[in-house]
């Protein structure tokens, strides 16, 4: 048996880290998506990744669509709950305040957790990972190939973004909402559509991390809350609105998760990601990347 | 008497502010005599409010002095400021919109009442005594300031006038010796207006010194004794207001920022 | 003037007075006095939480933890180490306050968002702690042989008994807590909840206010968990992990927080459908709860208190 040192040890809760972290970026750049063109925090983001998981698990292994048909059905079903989401759980609010929006989104959460589980029920589910599950062996650290899919969806996601915001006339116009929404609605644009749109855009990317990381960690029904406190958790950590800070944020608190869970105490795994979210909500609310500087740079 | 007059009650000492790159007031150094009115004219964007801001401890200067009697103040906290005598009004009408009238007031009579959470919890017989001697003070503001009819409505129902008007009366309630207020005739009719104009000489008629931003040249030139002019964060004039009016600088910066000035 | 009137306070008492012989005399509600202690206790978490947020504008998302806290520290003390229940309340409340001033100190500094989830945050560290300290908390399983309560020799050891000293425990912190809205603090509450810069320029100390009301809220919670301890006999951690905070929330929202009857209203309601009437629907329970909250936002912003303002206006027009 290969010897397990510490610098290995040491390198895999490292890859671990990023893996889960990337997955924690995906969920903090929905949040962006959206905050940046309502200023809401959507409580429910957590659930369109769970329904990401569950929904797959249901095509994939239940009907038996191959992963190409069954991927980006599931995309498109998560997406609809998310345009759901903003039609009877956002727009309908007649004073939006703060308070009311996060009750709003929590009830929404809470309404799809209980759909959820009367449809897959309690018990975790598991996806075949997209390319088997013999491990790679690099520096003594076991890396599932799933991990490499996790990471290279968050990098097609960073580039497909990249590429509709500054490409796009349609990303243009969501920009130009999160910027000034008078404005963007004074020059023509349909702000209302924008909204809908970064609710798809945010549930599609939910979606993603949801069936990426159910072959790694499973899914059930009750995994919402937790993933969004995290989710925000990288966002906080990079300075809301931003999406670089969003990225860099999700791998930082993955792999403090990780090393914490590995080196300090397995049981408080889930404390550490959220002891970090308050000491930079407490030192530096306006996160490791945030400053007047970066908030002109909070699209890619 | 006369020495009196020419007291200092407030100065403020190469003040600078900046936000990021952007810098709103520019090495200001000014005076108040206490006992007058002094206005602080100039274009939008000059760092009017700004100075408000400074000098009530909305935010502190990024640097520079500013003493109140005698007093540096530029460190505090905006309710330690309120306390030492420096009340304020704003631009944008920030009243309690979920209380009364009466109560609107009332608030601007808390710093100087005390009493504890528990002791007002358990409603001793000392804090109801208080409470009385609140709302009687609070009634004789409204009385002062015209609004003793309208006490139990709802400070959200009031026209912008009252609310502008409300919001003088809370400054007052909390016993200041100075008062800043940010654009009382802002908005309102004639009548309204010279109503205002009337309640600051009233003001000042107590004692009170009063610091006025104002866009309305009637009221500033009506009942100033001095003025002074920023323009981009810099003070370009500063004197009594025929001096003012008669300022080359002064009417250049209003007319060459483009802005709408009839005197 | 911010006026709560007295007559429904006497009837409400009343009510609550006289309700345990009328169970007696009705089979179907027999279990009612037993529902009614639990009502009860989260009225006085509720009662802090509707003076946080709904009067001084402050959210708070992890109220399960302070509520937490006073359960555990009665029950360690007293069943572990034998002290004096009462005194275990003391401390527990005591503690509870060192805990609120601890985070409420950073906290509060921050708004909306922020305030939301920084709170939320604490409170599921808080039960990750209950679960993963087992050596104290007897982890997951819980802990088992609380002590019930006696004062002076008098034995509290029937459900009517803890019904009446539990609302003993709600009405004076009621009063309390009325008096405080109706004092120079509850209009400082209020004011801080419209307008921060308004209020410290009037020359209110917004910082302390929000610490005053945040540990006063976490000392409420603190209290109902002791007698929660005390009455179950047993605590475990899931009581207080992050769907009993917005339980709390949801209660609050249903009854309105910004009337303190609201308080009452929705922990009565919402304790009622989650122990006797949504045990038909089981599974649907959860959705029930979002429901709730999505159609309170949307139709109800003032919860169910407001309804009579609303009828009121609604005639004027």
């Amino acid at each position: 048996m290969e010897k397990i040192t510490l610098a290995s040890q040491l390198f895999q809760y490292l890859i671990t880290g990023l893996t889960v972290g990337s997955i924690y970026a995906m969920v903090a750049i929905g949040f962006n998506i959206i905050y940046n063109v309502t200023e809401i925090i959507n409580l429910a983001q957590g659930e369109f990744v769970v329904l990401g998981g569950l929904i797959m698990v249901f095509f994939h292994v239940a009907v038996g669509l191959p992963i190409l048909i069954a991927f980006p059905a599931t995309v498109i079903m998560v997406t609809l709950v998310g345009i759901l989401l903003d039609r009877l759980a956002i727009r309908p609010i007649r004073q939006p305040s703060v308070l009311t929006l996060i009750i709003a989104t929590i009830g929404a959460s809470i309404v799809i957790r209980g759909i959820a589980m009367i449809i897959w029920g309690k018990d975790p589910f598991d996806l075949p990972a997209f390319s088997g599950r013999t491990p790679i062996n690099l520096l003594g650290a076991v890396i599932q190939p799933q991990y490499v899919w996790v990471g290279g969806f968050l990098l097609v996601i960073v580039v497909l973004l990249t590429l509709f915001f500054e490409k796009t006339i349609i990303g243009k116009a969501m920009s130009a909402c999160a910027d000034n929404p008078d404005a963007a609605s004074l020059v023509g644009i349909n702000v209302k559509q924008m909204i809908s749109l970064s609710f798809c855009l945010s549930a599609a990317i939910g979606a993603v991390a949801g069936i990426i990381l159910t072959p790694i960690a499973l899914m059930d029904y009750n995994r919402g809350a937790m993933l969004a406190v995290k989710g925000f958790g990288a966002v906080v950590l990079g300075g809301l609105g931003s999406f670089p800070g969003a990225i860099l944020g999700g791998l930082v608190l993955g792999t403090i998760e990780s090393f914490g869970a590995g080196l300090i105490h397995s049981g408080y795994k889930d404390a550490f990601a959220l002891i970090a979210l308050l000491a930079v909500l407490f030192i530096k609310p306006s996160g490791l990347l945030g400053s007047v500087e970066v908030t002109k740079i909070k699209k890619f | 008497m006369d020495e009196e007059r020419t007291d200092t009650i407030l100065e403020v000492n190469d003040v600078v502010m900046a936000f990021g790159g952007l810098t709103a007031l520019i090495n200001l150094n000014f005076q108040v005599r206490r006992g007058v009115i002094k206005a602080v004219i100039g274009p939008n964007g000059a760092g009017k409010t700004t100075l408000f801001n400074v000098i009530t401890g909305t935010f502190p200067p990024t640097e520079g002095a500013i003493f109140f009697k005698g007093q540096s103040i530029e460190h505090l906290k905006a309710h330690e400021i309120a306390r030492l005598g420096i009340s304020r009004t704003f631009q944008t009408v920030e009243l309690f919109t979920n209380m009364t009238v009466l109560e609107n007031v009332m608030v601007g009579c808390h710093m100087r009442t005390k009493s504890s959470f528990i002791a007002s919890g358990l409603r001793l017989s000392t804090v109801r005594r208080k409470e009385e001697h609140m709302r009687e003070k609070a009634i004789g503001i409204l009385k002062f300031i015209g609004l003793a009819d309208k006490c139990n409505e709802s400070a959200d129902s009031l026209p912008l006038g009252e609310r502008k008007v409300l919001e003088i009366g809370r400054a007052l309630a909390t016993e200041p010796t100075f008062v800043c207020l940010d654009e009382p005739a802002a908005g309102l009719n004639e009548t309204e207006t010279l109503a205002a104009s009337n309640l600051i000489r009233r003001i000042k008629d107590q004692g009170v010194t009063v610091l006025l931003v104002e866009h309305d040249m009637r009221v500033v030139m009506d009942i100033s004794d001095d003025i002074m002019v920023l323009n981009y964060g810099e003070k370009i004039a500063e004197g009594p207001p025929v001096e003012i009016q008669n300022n080359p600088r002064v009417i250049e910066a209003y007319l060459g920022g483009g802005e709408e000035y009839d005197a | 003037m911010l006026q709560i009137r007295k007559l429904p306070l006497i009837v409400f008492a009343l009510l609550i007075v006289v309700f345990p012989w009328i169970a007696r005399g009705v089979p179907a509600i027999a279990n009612y006095p037993d529902l009614m202690v639990f009502a009860g206790i989260y009225c006085l978490i509720t009662i802090g939480l509707s003076l946080l947020m709904g009067y001084a504008g402050q959210i708070s998302l992890g109220q399960a933890a302070f509520f937490g806290i006073g359960a555990y520290v009665s029950a360690i003390l007293t069943a572990k180490y034998g002290m004096n229940p009462w005194i275990c309340m003391a401390i527990g409340m005591v503690a509870a306050s060192i805990v609120a001033v601890l985070v409420g100190v950073p906290s509060l500094k921050l708004r909306g968002h922020y305030l939301a989830m920084a709170t939320l945050a604490f409170g599921i560290i808080v039960f990750i702690i209950f679960n993963e300290e087992g050596e104290w908390t007897g982890g997951p399983d819980g802990l088992i042989g609380i002590p019930g309560l006696n004062l002076f020799g008098f034995q509290f050891n029937s459900v009517e008994k803890y019904y009446y000293l539990v609302w003993f425990f709600v009405f004076a912190v009621f009063l309390f807590t009325i008096n405080i809205i109706q004092s120079r603090d509850g209009r400082a509450l209020r004011a801080i909840h419209v307008s921060e810069a308004a209020s410290s320029a009037t020359g209110v100390n917004v910082s302390r206010y929000k610490i005053v009301v945040f540990v006063y809220s976490a000392i409420l919670a603190s209290l109902a968990g002791s007698l929660y301890a005390h009455y179950l006999n047993f605590i475990n951690p899931s009581t207080f992990d992050l769907f009993f905070s917005i339980k709390l929330l949801i209660m609050i929202a249903l009854g309105g927080m910004h009337d303190i009857w609201g308080a009452i209203i929705g922990a009565f309601l919402i304790t009622f459908l989650s122990f006797e009437w949504l045990h038909f629907f089981e599974e649907f329970e959860i959705i029930v709860y979002g429901l709730i909250l999505l159609v309170v936002t949307i139709f109800l912003p003032q919860g169910l208190a407001g309804i009579p303002h609303m009828i009121k206006n609604w005639l004027r027009r």
